[in-house]
Formats: structure tokens, C-alpha cells, sequence
């Protein structure tokens, strides 16, 4: 099914034919080929040397060694982007998750209608990127926004959601959940992976149909659950249009909507630091593929794969 | 679930609902009356609880579209959806709100849009036929290479790429977005369509040698033909993609005459501030007009797409 699964798959799929077919595969790969060297790990490399140097792309690159690592933890915005960053990710996607398995476990019975409430909540995944819906977001959570004039109908008086450093965060996560319906569909496709006859089986036992979600339901659901986590986790860390556009591209009020890669772009981007956001792109990669790699550890211990 | 795209929605479905009724409705004759009312009760709540959820999600959404069309004072006073005031201005103050008119941004997006669709279809295609039908040494580690590569943040070679666009002078041209594409670096659609050329019987081809064709002749008079649905669903995503992309396009384009669409509304959105909520509204409404309508004659395929590899 997925691209987890063909990784760890590994070995298993050596293809011990003949290796025939050399040219023909150089001709079809060529463009894949040259993507890859110009485009993908060519810049890899040099994004890793760039991140041992001082590089304002007017000068040649200078040789810092780990310098711009080091800075990184004395430099107090990027510390708190990194704290800001973790604090969206690790609250916003567990909440789109728990919403977007909520829907599907409703939606999945055959039921009538299934099609359109599919799409309609679908349809906020395709839109939640663009910067038009965040320029909406900013709009209802503004002072005089949507949410307030709600609010002021139940004698509530709200505030400027997007303009306070408490509330502001809050907002950007509150668009992360509203994009389930992506994660929702998987979840859906999983759903009807499962064969009806467990079911059938499991009623004849006597099972109850709570005994029959936690035993069968969710044990063959885990696999789907752990590859929308991997998968929302390492996009939510890459988010950057809605605190661009929410914030008006600085990451505020005091910072605190300064997600990661809008630092990244800030110092790379902004005032030309581009050894330095190497480095942060270079640490990003970490976080993220080291996120990964203790998510596929810890799978051993809850991940249930039925062959 | 390999195999979503392959298998036929409907034949699924059907094969369902044969199964699926017959013990419900065996169920239902034992149950007694008053349980059969209860289920009724509950599936009408139910569905009364999912409109209504799906409508507050929508909520922001109409709102919007609704707005666009009220004078500026009313979009702070008016959280209903009904406009007590009809007005076209906002469409016509926001379409020559910028530098350019409105319709040049759209022209620049549909460009970009037209170049990575055609890079997409073809580079990605054709690095699939490779992996799904060919044998060729090292073919394991470059499929993983590959794979690796779709999870690859764009921040980590961001940097060198701007450094050799602007070597190449690409800076403010759509080049830097639209020849990567030419050079399949959206591996994503490469997996999704390595994973549905897999599903086409090697009969065909094997047929098709038989008779003396040669690989080119199989990808392009077998396997492309066969293989409209996993075009379709790269069509509809690279589309969406690319007229959502924020962070390439503000990178590369900097020059307003350049600008696509999301850079031309982030432009709108600094020089007005807050005073001209309605005419913004109005061109974000604009933005989201082509990517709906992708949605509304793409569903099949983005739900299929999103099923069998996971990506929204």
C-alpha cells in the first residue's frame, strides 16, 4: 500500500532474473537520473557543506566548522521556534488524527451518503495549504473576525485570537485539524481492507460489537493509524504557508507562531544567512528522520501486521 | 491495498453489499420492534450530527464566499451567510487592486501549472515503466533511493538550488518550476504509478515482444493507454499542488510581473492591511475556483490517489 511498507519490505523482493534490460533503463531513468544529481542530491551535498560555512550568496562560502550548529542553541528565536514548532506538531496531529479516525469509524457502514460526507470533509485537505484559506483564518480569528461575532452572539466577548501570543498558535493547529480529510480517507480505504468475515465469525462467538471493535478493528487498523502518523507528523513539521500569511510572514506576535521553516526561510531568505539555514534544514532532517526511525521502533510494539 | 487502483470502485462495492446486508437484515427479523425503532432513531441522529459537523466545517467556507460579496462594513457585523447588501465591487476593486490586473497572475499560475503537468506526466511516467518493468543492476537500491527522496523536505536543498537558479539566471523566470518536474523530482508520482503499472498483466507485453515491439513502443502503445486512471490522479494532484505552492514560488518569484496567484494574494494582503477585507476575499475566492472545480471532476481520483499511496 504505502511507500512505509515497500521500505521495509527491504530485501525480500530481490529479483534474481537476468539484469537485461541496462539501456533501455538508462534511457527511461535519464531524466530521474539527472533530477537526482541536479536537483535533489546534488543540492544535498551542497546543503550540507553550506551548513559548516558562513555564506551570504554575494561572498564565497567561509569555512566555520560546526559554528553554525552551536549557534543554533544560543540563538534564543530559533530556540523557541523549536519549541513552537513541537508544541503545534505534537498537539495538532494527534487531535487530526483522533478526528479524521472518529469520521471514518462513522462514515464506514455502507452507509447512505457515504460519497458526499466523504467529500465534504475532504474537501478542506485540498484547500488548507493555499494561502487564500489562510488569509481567511487570519479574517475569523482577527479581532472583529468570525469567531467573535459568533461569540458576541452568545454575549461572549472574544479578542484578537491571531494578534495574542497565547491564542495565536492555537489558531494554526485549529487549521492543521481542520484538514483530516485526507487522513480520513486512508483510514476509510483501511477500514474496507478489513475482511467481513472476522465479523461474521466474531458474531457467531457472541462478541460484542465493542468486543469486535477493539479485537478486530483496531488491531487491523494499526498499521493505517501508524502510516498517517508518520506521514502527519513530517508534513506538520514542514508547515509554512498558514503561519506565513497568519503572521504577515514574521512569525509573531512575540514569535509565537514562529514555526520552523518560516525561521528557516526568515535567516536563509530574509537577511541572507543561508550557512546558517543550511544548518537548520540539515537539523530539521534530523528531527524529522530521527522521529521516524524511533516511529518505526516503537511500532514493533503496537503495530499489529497480519502476515 | 496495492491494488485500490487497479480494482474497479464500483465491483468493490457491489461485492459489499452483496455480503453485507444478508446477516443484518437476519438480525433485524429476531429483533424485536422496539429495537428496530431505536436503530432508526440513531441513524437519524447520526446523520443529523454528520450534517451538521460538515456544515460548521464548510462554515468558514460560505462565509467567505458570502462575504465577498458584502461591502467591507457589513463583513465585520455580519456573521450570517445571506448578504443583506449585494455588491460586485470587491470583485472588480480586487481585480486591479495589484500592479497588474488580477487575470495576469491567474495567466502566470496556469502557466506553471501547464509546464509541471506536462514534466509530471512525462519524467514521472517513464521512471516508472523502468522500475515496473524493466531489470536492470541496482534496481532495488535506486527504487529506494526513490522512495527516500519523496520524503525529502524541500527546505534541505532549497539553498543550493536558489544558488544554481540564479547561476543559470532561472530567478524570475518559471524555469526553477517548472523543469524539476521535467526531471521527475516529484517521486511521489512515480511510486503511485510504478504501483499501478505493476497491476497491468505482463501478458501484454510479453505479447507485444512477441510480435516485436521494443520497450518505447510498449510504454507508449501499451502502458500509457492502460494507464489513464494513475494519469488522471497525477494530473489532479499536480495541479492542486502547484496552484496551492507557497514556499518555491515565493522563493523563485520575486518580480511582480512574474508573480502567480498565491504570491499576487500575499502581495494583496501586506499592501492593504486590514481595510479591504472584502476585495481580498474576493480574489481568494478567485484563487479557489479552479482548485474546487479540480476537486469536483477529480474526486474518483484523488479519493483513489490519496487511498492507494497515502498523500494528500
Amino acid at each position: 500500500m504505502s511507500v512505509i511498507q515497500e521500505l521495509s519490505r527491504g530485501r525480500k523482493s530481490v529479483s534474481a532474473r537476468r539484469k537485461g534490460d541496462g539501456r533501455w533503463a538508462l534511457l527511461f531513468l535519464a531524466p530521474w537520473f539527472v533530477g537526482l544529481a541536479l536537483i535533489t542530491a546534488g543540492p544535498m551535498g551542497a546543503s550540507l557543506y553550506l551548513s559548516f560555512t558562513d555564506y551570504d550568496l554575494l561572498s564565497a562560502p567561509q569555512w566555520v566548522g560546526l559554528e553554525n550548529y552551536t549557534r543554533m542553541f544560543e540563538d534564543p528565536r530559533f530556540v523557541n521556534s523549536l519549541g513552537v514548532t513541537f508544541t503545534y506538531v505534537f498537539v495538532s496531529v494527534p487531535l487530526q488524527l483522533a478526528a479524521a479516525l472518529g469520521l471514518a469509524l462513522l462514515l464506514d457502514k455502507g452507509m447512505r451518503g457515504l460519497a458526499l460526507y466523504r467529500s465534504v470533509y475532504y474537501l478542506p485537505s485540498l484547500l488548507g495549504g493555499s494561502v487564500a484559506i489562510a488569509i481567511l483564518w487570519r479574517q475569523i480569528f482577527g479581532a472583529d473576525g468570525l469567531v467573535n461575532q459568533v461569540l458576541a452572539l452568545f454575549g461572549v466577548q472574544g479578542q484578537g485570537w491571531v494578534s495574542h501570543p497565547d491564542y495565536a498558535l492555537g489558531t494554526l493547529m485549529a487549521l492543521n485539524v481542520w484538514t483530516f480529510g485526507a487522513p480520513m480517507v486512508i483510514f476509510l480505504a483501511g477500514l474496507r481492507q478489513i475482511p467481513q468475515m472476522y465479523y461474521e465469525a466474531a458474531s457467531i462467538d457472541g462478541a460484542s460489537r465493542w468486543r469486535q471493535f477493539r479485537s478486530i478493528t483496531v488491531p487491523l487498523l494499526t498499521p493505517i493509524i501508524f502510516f498517517n502518523l508518520v506521514l502527519q507528523l513530517i508534513e506538520a513539521f514542514q508547515s509554512f504557508t498558514r503561519a506565513f500569511v497568519v503572521s504577515g510572514g514574521n512569525g509573531g506576535p512575540s514569535d509565537s507562531t514562529l514555526l520552523y521553516t518560516l525561521y528557516l526561510y526568515l535567516k536563509g531568505f530574509g537577511s541572507l544567512e543561508m550557512g546558517y539555514a543550511s544548518a537548520m534544514a540539515w537539523f530539521l532532517l534530523l528531527i524529522i528522520g530521527g522521529m521516524t526511525v524511533v516511529n518505526f521502533l516503537a511500532s514493533k510494539y503496537w503495530v499489529f501486521y497480519d502476515d | 491495498m496495492t491494488d485500490a487502483l487497479t480494482r474497479p470502485e464500483n465491483a468493490r462495492s457491489a461485492a459489499r453489499s452483496d455480503v453485507a446486508p444478508e446477516p443484518r437484515d437476519r438480525r433485524r427479523t429476531t429483533r424485536p420492534r422496539g429495537r428496530r425503532v431505536q436503530a432508526r432513531v440513531v441513524s437519524v441522529l447520526k446523520h443529523a450530527g454528520l450534517i451538521a459537523f460538515g456544515f460548521v466545517m464548510l462554515y468558514p467556507l460560505l462565509w467567505m464566499l458570502a462575504s465577498s460579496f458584502k461591502p467591507n462594513a457589513l463583513i465585520f457585523r455580519e456573521p450570517g451567510l445571506i448578504p443583506t447588501d449585494v455588491d460586485l465591487s470587491n470583485y472588480t476593486d480586487g481585480w486591479n487592486a495589484l500592479l497588474h490586473p488580477f487575470s495576469h497572475y491567474l495567466i502566470n499560475s496556469a502557466l506553471v501549472v501547464l509546464g509541471s503537468l506536462l514534466g509530471n506526466l512525462l519524467s514521472c511516467s517513464m521512471a516508472a515503466y523502468a522500475f515496473a518493468r524493466l531489470e536492470f543492476r541496482g534496481k532495488r537500491l535506486w527504487f529506494a533511493i526513490m522512495l527516500m527522496s519523496i520524503m525529502l523536505p524541500i527546505h534541505v536543498v532549497i539553498v543550493p538550488q536558489y544558488v544554481l537558479f540564479s547561476q543559470l539566471e532561472w530567478i524570475n523566470t518559471f524555469l526553477p518550476l517548472i523543469v524539476p518536474k521535467l526531471l521527475a523530482t516529484d517521486a511521489f508520482f512515480i511510486f503511485l504509478m510504478v504501483q499501478f503499472f505493476r497491476g497491468i498483466p505482463r501478458e501484454l507485453d510479453e505479447a507485444a515482444t512477441i510480435d516485436g515491439a521494443n520497450h518505447l513502443r510498449i510504454y507508449l502503445q501499451i502502458m500509457l493507454p492502460l494507464s489513464m486512471p494513475a494519469l488522471a490522479t497525477t494530473a489532479i494532484f499536480t495541479f492542486i499542488w502547484t496552484w496551492n505552492d507557497f514556499f518555491s514560488q515565493l522563493i523563485f518569484l520575486t518580480r511582480p510581473e512574474m508573480y502567480t496567484v498565491p504570491i499576487a494574494l500575499r502581495t494583496f494582503v501586506d499592501s492593504t492591511g486590514n481595510s479591504s477585507w472584502g476585495s481580498l476575499f474576493a480574489m481568494s475566492i478567485v484563487s479557489l475556483i479552479p482548485v474546487f472545480i479540480a476537486f469536483l471532476f477529480g474526486q474518483k481520483y484523488l479519493v483513489k490517489g490519496i487511498a492507494t499511496t497515502g498523500i494528500k
